[in-house]
C-alpha cells in the first residue's frame, strides 16, 4: 500500500503536482500496481544475474571526428522562451 | 478492384510498369483520408501537400529512367512518436503538442531513400504508454470496425490507418505489444522485430530497453518489405546490432518444411475469450495439416512478465521524460512561482495521467531503499522469462499463441483500473522483455465482426523464418476482410 | 586546539578530444557565441541517442595507467538523475558502482618539508559536462541564460581519498596532477577556461582526551586557481575551528551533514550554498542506451607502450641517478617531456648530468625565452649541445670559452641562418683560438714574456699587491684564450717566488 506521503514524494521525484484529490487516487492506482508487482517475491534469483540489455552488445564506439552542429537557429527553434543566443529560463539562485 | 484493396506487392508491380503513378495512389488514399477519417481518427497530420509534391517528384524520376527506391510511390503513415524534420511530432501529448524535430528519425531517413511517399503522422497512446490510444491528449481513434471499439494502442492510429486504407503500410513502435496489438484488433498485420534490428535513433524513448520500431501493412509480404526498407546497422543507436538490413521479403514465399509451432500450456488459462481461443486452436489445426508439428512447451515465468514489464518500463519510462521540463522545447507553463514551479507547472499541465502514473512508479522503483527489491530484481526475472525462451526455442521453430485475451474492447471498457489495462498484455509482453521478434496476423473475425490476430514468435534475427511460417498460414487462410474497402464495416 | 586537517579533492578534467563525449559536436571553448555547438543529442531532444567517443575512453585509460589505478575489466555507465536547467536530459550520463578505473596513487613532493607523501585516489570516471548557467548578478531577478556549447563534453572525475593534511598538500597534489595530466596529454588543463576544477572536501579531527573527533565536512565547490585552493582551504580550516570551539559538533549528528560552500576570491571567505537537491536521490541506474565496455590486456599494453615517463618518476631519477639538486630537478621536469627528453639526450652525450643541468636552466631557457621559442625550435641540437658540454668536460674547452661558443652558434644562426652543428663549434674555436692550452711549456713562455714587459705591475707585486696580478693575468689571457686563469695566476706567482 502507498501513502499519502509516498506519493508526495515520487511527484516530487517525477516534479510533477498532485492535488489532495489526485493523491488519493495514486495512491490507490500505483498502490495496487505494487502490489501486484509482489509476484515477484516468490521467484529465486539469488544465482540469477541481472538483464539489464536485451543484444548481448559491448564496446560500440564512435571515431572522434566532428560532425556539423545544428545552427543556433535550429537549437532554439522548440525553446520556449529565447533571446535569440540562449534559453531563458526562470532565474536560478544559486547563493543562499 | 479498387488500389486500396490491393496487395503492397500488386501495388509495386502497377507503380514499377506505370499502370498507375504514385500521384495517382497517393490521391486516392487522401480521399479515403478525406471519407474515413472523421469517423477513425487515426491521423493527428496529414501531410497532405508535401506528399504529392514528393509524389510528383517519383513519377518524374520514373519517367526519366533514373532509379527510385524499394518503396518507390507508396504512401506511409508514421507513429507520431517517430521524429520527422519540419514536421511536427507530439507524442499524441499536449507536452510536445507544437514540437518541430529539426532532424529526422533514421528510419524516416531511411524511408525517404527508398521513395516512400510520407502521407501522414498517426494517433497513439501518449508518449506510447497505453493499449487502446485512449490516452491521447490530441485525438480520438476508433477501431476501423466499429466506431464503439477501440483500435488498440499505444499504436492504434497506424494499424486503424492501414486497415482504413490511409495508406497500404505504415510504421509503429512496440515496448509490450504496442503494434502486435493494435494489428489484431483492426485486422491487420503488425511485426516487433528482434530488438536492435531497427535503430532507435528518432523514436521518442519510452522504454529503451524494451522499445522497437516495426512495420504495418494488410498482408505479410507488405510486412517484410517494409522491414527490409527499415531495418540494419544505425551508428547512431549504440544498440542497434551489426547486422545488414533484413531480406525476408526474398524468402517469405517459401514454406518451411518439417515446422515445429509451439503451445505454450500456460496461455490457455482463464481469462482468455472462447472465440479467441478457438481461432488460435483453428490456426494450430492450418499448421498441422500443412505438414508441420505441434510441440506443447512451457515457458514457466510467463506469470511474471507483466509485473516485471512495468517495474522495468516504468523506471526507464520516468527516466526517459525527465527531459520534458519546459526549459528547452515543450511546454512551458504560462504561470509559475519560481523555476522550480515552472518545471512542476509545465510537467503536470503537459503530461495525461497514465504518463504520471508511470512516471511515479518508476521514480519509486529506482529510489534509494528500493531499487534492489523493485529495478534490480525484475531485471533478474526478467533473464529468467529469456531463458525459457532460449530453451523453447531449442524444441521449436515458432511460438504460436493469441495477441489479446479478448477482441477490441469498447472505448472506455478498461479506462477505470489501469491494472486491469496492463493485465491484458500478457501474451505480448515477454517478447520485449526476451527481445525476440513476434507478429501479429489476421486469424478470423468473431461473431460480432471484430477481428482475432494469431501472433507467432520466433528466436531472435530469425525474422526470415517468422515472416515465412506467416506467409504459410496466410496462404492457407487467405487474404484478410478490409473495413470500408469490403464495405463491410458496422457504424 | 590540537587537530588535524583532513582534505580530500575531487578534480574534474575536460578531456582533450575533438569532440564530445556522446556526439559529434566540437568541444572548443567558446563562451562567447551560445548554442552554436549543439545537436540533437547533447541538447536531449526527444527520440536522441549517446555514443560513446572512442578516443575519451582511451584517453581515460592512459590516465588510469598513469595514476597507478586499477582498471576494470568491465565497466558500465549510468544515469544520475536531476533537473536543473543546463542538464537538458534531465540526467548526468557518468558511471556509479563500476567505475572503469579504482584504487591508485599520486606521490607529491612537499615543499615546505622535503618529503614525498603517497596520496590515496580512490576513484576515476569518466562522465558528461552540464552546459552553462549565466544569472542575472544585478539582483533584478532577471531569467537566466543557458548555454549549451559545453553540455556533453567529456569529463573525467578523479577522486583523491581523504589523504591531504594541508592547503599547501592540495596545492601541491593539484599541481602535480596538472603537470601529469598535460605530460601524457589528456587535458590542456587550463583552469581560466574550465578544463580542470576541483572541489575540496574539507573537515577536521580534533585531539582531546585521547579521542579524535571528525568535524562535519564541507565541501567547497569550484575552486578554478591553485591560489584560491590554498586560500579557500586555509580559511575553511579557520573557520571550522571557530565552529568547533563555538558548537562541538560532530560528523554524524542530527543536523550535521555534508555542507556546500562557495569560494569568493574577492572578500577570501567562503559561503553557503543553497543545495540543489536536499539529500539527493538521484536514483542511479543503468543506462539502457549505452552497451558496456570491456578492457583487454592487449588493449592495456598498447596504451602502456604510448606513455612517456611521468614528471615524479623524472624528477626522483635526476636527483638520485645524476646528482642533481631538487631544485634543479624540478626545474627541467617541469618544462615539459620535450624539455626533459633534450636534456637526456645532451647528458647521454657529454655524461656530465650537473653540467647538463646548469646549462639547461640557465643558458638554453635564457635564450629559449629571450627568443621566444620552444625547446623544440631551439637551434642548437641535445647533440651540439652535448659535444660542446664533452669539450669542457674533457677540460678541452673552458666553460667561459664554451660560453662564448654557445653564444657564436646562436648569433650564427641569427645573422646567417647557419645551422649550429659539431664542426662549427670546431670551427668557431679555431677561429678565435678558445682551445684550452694545456700546453705547460707554451704558458710559462707566455708568462715570461708578459712579466718582462709589465716591470710596474711586478715590481708592486712583489711589494705585496695583490691585486697587480690581475692585469698580467689578463695580458697572458688575451694570448692564451684557452689558457685555464687558475693555472696561470699560480704559474706567475710561481715564477716570481711569491707564495
Amino acid at each position: 500500500m502507498l501513502t499519502t506521503n509516498d506519493v508526495l514524494k515520487v511527484a516530487e521525484l517525477g516534479r510533477l503536482k498532485v492535488t489532495d484529490a489526485e493523491v488519493q487516487k495514486f495512491a490507490e492506482q500505483l498502490g495496487g500496481v505494487l502490489d501486484y508487482v509482489r509476484v515477484l517475491d516468490e521467484v529465486d534469483v539469488s544465482h540469477v544475474a541481472p538483464m539489464a540489455h536485451a543484444a548481448d552488445v559491448a564496446n560500440v564506439f564512435r571515431e572522434d571526428v566532428p560532425v556539423t552542429s545544428l545552427p543556433r537557429a535550429a537549437a532554439l527553434a522548440n525553446a520556449p522562451k529565447t533571446d535569440g543566443q540562449f534559453f531563458l529560463v526562470p532565474q536560478i539562485l544559486e547563493h543562499a | 478492384m479498387s488500389i486500396l484493396a490491393a496487395t503492397t506487392s500488386e501495388l509495386l508491380g502497377q507503380l514499377s510498369n506505370r499502370s498507375l503513378s504514385a500521384v495517382e495512389l497517393t490521391q486516392a488514399c487522401l480521399a479515403a483520408i478525406e471519407k474515413h477519417e472523421p469517423q477513425v481518427g487515426a491521423l493527428l497530420t496529414i501531410n497532405r501537400d508535401n506528399a504529392l509534391a514528393q509524389a510528383a517528384g517519383i513519377d518524374r524520376r520514373r519517367q526519366a529512367g533514373e532509379p527510385v527506391g524499394a518503396l518507390a510511390g507508396l504512401p506511409i503513415v508514421l507513429k507520431d512518436n517517430i521524429c520527422t524534420q519540419g514536421l511536427k511530432t507530439t507524442c499524441a501529448s499536449r507536452m510536445l503538442e507544437n514540437f518541430v524535430p529539426p532532424y529526422d528519425a533514421h528510419v524516416t531517413s531511411r524511408l525517404q531513400q527508398a521513395d516512400a511517399v510520407l502521407i501522414g503522422k498517426a494517433n497513439l497512446d501518449e508518449f506510447a504508454m497505453g493499449s487502446s490510444t485512449e490516452n491521447s491528449a490530441l485525438g480520438k481513434t476508433t477501431n476501423p470496425w466499429n466506431v464503439a471499439h477501440a483500435a488498440g494502442g499505444s499504436s492504434g492510429g497506424s494499424a486503424a490507418a492501414v486497415a482504413s486504407g490511409f495508406a497500404p503500410l505504415s510504421l509503429g513502435s512496440d515496448t509490450g505489444g504496442s503494434i502486435r496489438q493494435p494489428a489484431s484488433f483492426c485486422g491487420v498485420v503488425g511485426l516487433k522485430p528482434t530488438y536492435g534490428r531497427v535503430s532507435r535513433f528518432g523514436l521518442v524513448a519510452y522504454a529503451s530497453s524494451l522499445d522497437q520500431i516495426g512495420p504495418f501493412a494488410n498482408d505479410v509480404t507488405g510486412a517484410a518489405l517494409l522491414l527490409d526498407a527499415i531495418s540494419g546497422h544505425d551508428g547512431r543507436d549504440s544498440t542497434s546490432v551489426h547486422a545488414p538490413a533484413t531480406q525476408t521479403a526474398a524468402t517469405v514465399e517459401q514454406p518451411l518444411a518439417g515446422l515445429r509451432v509451439g503451445v505454450v500450456r500456460e496461455h490457455f488459462a482463464e481469462g482468455l475469450d472462447a472465440e479467441v481461443e478457438a481461432a488460435v486452436k483453428r490456426a494450430v489445426d492450418v499448421y498441422r495439416s500443412l505438414g508441420a508439428t505441434i510441440v506443447e512447451i512451457s515457458l514457466p515465468h510467463s506469470k511474471y512478465a507483466i509485473a516485471v514489464y512495468y517495474l522495468i518500463a516504468c523506471s526507464e519510462a520516468s527516466s526517459n521524460l525527465a527531459r520534458y521540463d519546459g526549459v528547452h522545447y515543450g511546454h512551458r507553463a504560462a504561470e509559475f512561482t519560481n523555476m522550480v514551479d515552472m518545471y512542476k507547472a509545465s510537467r503536470s499541465e503537459g503530461f495525461g495521467d497514465e504518463v504520471k502514473r508511470r512516471i511515479m512508479l518508476g521514480a519509486y522503483a529506482l529510489s534509494a531503499g528500493y531499487y534492489d527489491a523493485y529495478y534490480l530484481k525484475a531485471l533478474k526475472v526478467r533473464r529468467l522469462i529469456r531463458n525459457d525462451f532460449d530453451a523453447a526455442f531449442q524444441q521449436v521453430d515458432v511460438i504460436a499463441s493469441p495477441v489479446n485475451p479478448t477482441p477490441a474492447f469498447k472505448l472506455g471498457e478498461m479506462t477505470a483500473d489501469p491494472l486491469k489495462m496492463y493485465l491484458a498484455d500478457i501474451y505480448t509482453i515477454s517478447a520485449n522483455l526476451a527481445g525476440i521478434p513476434g507478429i501479429s496476423i489476421p486469424a478470423g473475425m468473431n461473431s460480432a465482426r471484430l477481428p482475432i490476430g494469431l501472433q507467432l514468435l520466433a528466436a531472435p534475427f530469425e525474422e526470415d523464418k517468422l515472416l515465412r511460417a506467416a506467409r504459410m498460414f496466410e496462404r492457407e487462410h487467405g487474404p484478410a476482410p478490409r473495413p470500408f474497402v469490403d464495405g463491410s464495416s458496422s457504424r | 586546539m590540537d587537530f588535524t586537517t583532513i582534505i580530500g579533492l575531487e578534480i574534474h578534467v575536460q578531456l582533450q578530444t575533438q569532440t564530445k563525449l556522446f556526439c559529434g559536436c566540437p568541444t572548443t571553448f567558446n563562451p562567447d557565441q551560445p548554442n552554436i555547438q549543439t545537436c540533437p543529442v547533447c541538447l536531449g531532444l526527444p527520440g536522441a541517442l549517446p555514443v560513446m567517443n572512442r578516443d575519451a575512453f582511451q584517453l581515460s585509460l592512459k590516465t588510469a595507467l598513469a595514476l597507478n589505478l586499477e582498471l576494470a575489466k568491465f565497466t558500465k555507465w549510468d544515469r544520475k538523475q536531476y533537473y536543473y536547467p543546463d542538464l537538458p536530459k534531465g540526467y548526468q550520463i557518468s558511471q556509479y558502482d563500476l567505475p572503469f578505473s579504482s584504487n591508485g596513487h599520486l606521490d607529491i613532493d612537499v615543499p615546505s618539508t622535503g618529503e614525498t607523501r603517497r596520496i590515496g585516489i580512490i576513484r576515476a570516471h569518466l562522465e558528461e559536462d552540464a552546459g552553462k548557467n549565466l544569472h542575472d548578478e544585478s539582483g533584478r531577478g532577471s531569467d537566466s541564460q543557458v548555454d549549451l556549447n559545453r553540455a556533453g563534453t567529456p569529463l573525467l572525475e578523479i577522486v583523491s581519498q581523504p589523504d591531504l593534511r594541508s592547503a599547501e598538500e592540495a596545492k601541491t597534489y593539484m599541481e602535480e596532477m596538472r603537470l601529469l595530466l598535460l605530460t601524457i596529454g589528456v587535458s590542456d588543463c587550463n583552469m581560466q577556461e574550465g578544463s580542470m576544477r576541483c572541489d575540496a572536501n574539507v573537515n577536521l579531527h580534533v585531539h582531546e582526551n585521547g579521542e579524535s573527533i571528525p568535524t562535519p565536512i564541507v565541501e567547497v565547490k569550484n575552486l578554478n586557481s591553485f591560489k584560491f585552493l590554498e586560500a579557500a582551504i586555509e580559511y575553511e580550516v579557520q573557520r571550522q575551528r571557530a565552529a568547533w570551539q563555538n558548537s562541538r559538533q560532530r560528523m554524524g549528528e542530527p543536523g550535521s551533514h555534508k555542507t556546500t560552500r562557495g569560494f569568493d576570491p574577492h572578500r577570501g571567505v567562503t559561503f553557503e550554498q543553497r543545495g540543489k537537491e536536499e539529500a539527493a536521490d538521484y536514483r542511479y541506474f543503468p543506462d539502457p542506451d549505452l552497451v558496456p565496455v570491456t578492457v583487454s590486456d592487449e588493449q592495456l599494453a598498447a596504451i602502456r607502450a604510448t606513455l612517456v615517463e611521468f614528471p615524479a618518476a623524472r624528477r626522483r631519477r635526476y636527483q638520485q641517478q645524476l646528482g642533481l639538486s631538487a631544485y634543479d630537478a624540478r626545474v627541467i621536469a617541469d618544462q615539459g617531456a620535450d624539455f626533459a627528453t633534450y636534456f637526456d639526450a645532451v647528458v647521454s652525450v657529454c655524461s656530465d648530468g650537473k653540467q647538463a643541468a646548469n646549462w639547461l636552466t640557465q643558458d638554453v631557457l635564457r635564450e629559449m625565452n629571450d627568443r621566444r621559442l620552444s625547446i623544440t625550435e631551439f637551434p642548437i641540437s641535445s647533440d651540439v649541445l652535448g659535444a660542446l658540454l664533452t669539450q669542457v668536460k674533457m677540460a678541452e674547452l673552458t666553460i667561459k670559452a664554451a660560453r662564448e661558443v654557445f653564444t657564436a652558434l646562436l648569433t650564427d644562426w641569427e645573422e646567417h641562418e647557419t645551422t649550429p652543428t659539431a664542426d662549427r663549434i670546431e670551427a668557431i674555436v679555431k677561429e678565435r683560438g678558445l682551445a684550452t692550452v694545456n700546453d705547460t711549456g707554451a704558458i710559462e713562455a707566455v708568462v715570461n714574456a708578459v712579466i718582462v714587459r709589465n716591470e710596474k705591475a711586478v715590481a708592486d707585486l712583489r711589494a705585496g699587491k695583490m691585486q697587480a696580478i690581475g692585469a698580467i693575468v689578463g695580458q697572458v689571457m688575451k694570448e692564451l684564450k684557452g689558457a685555464d686563469a687558475k693555472v696561470v695566476r699560480q704559474m706567475i706567482l710561481d715564477t716570481l717566488g711569491i707564495s
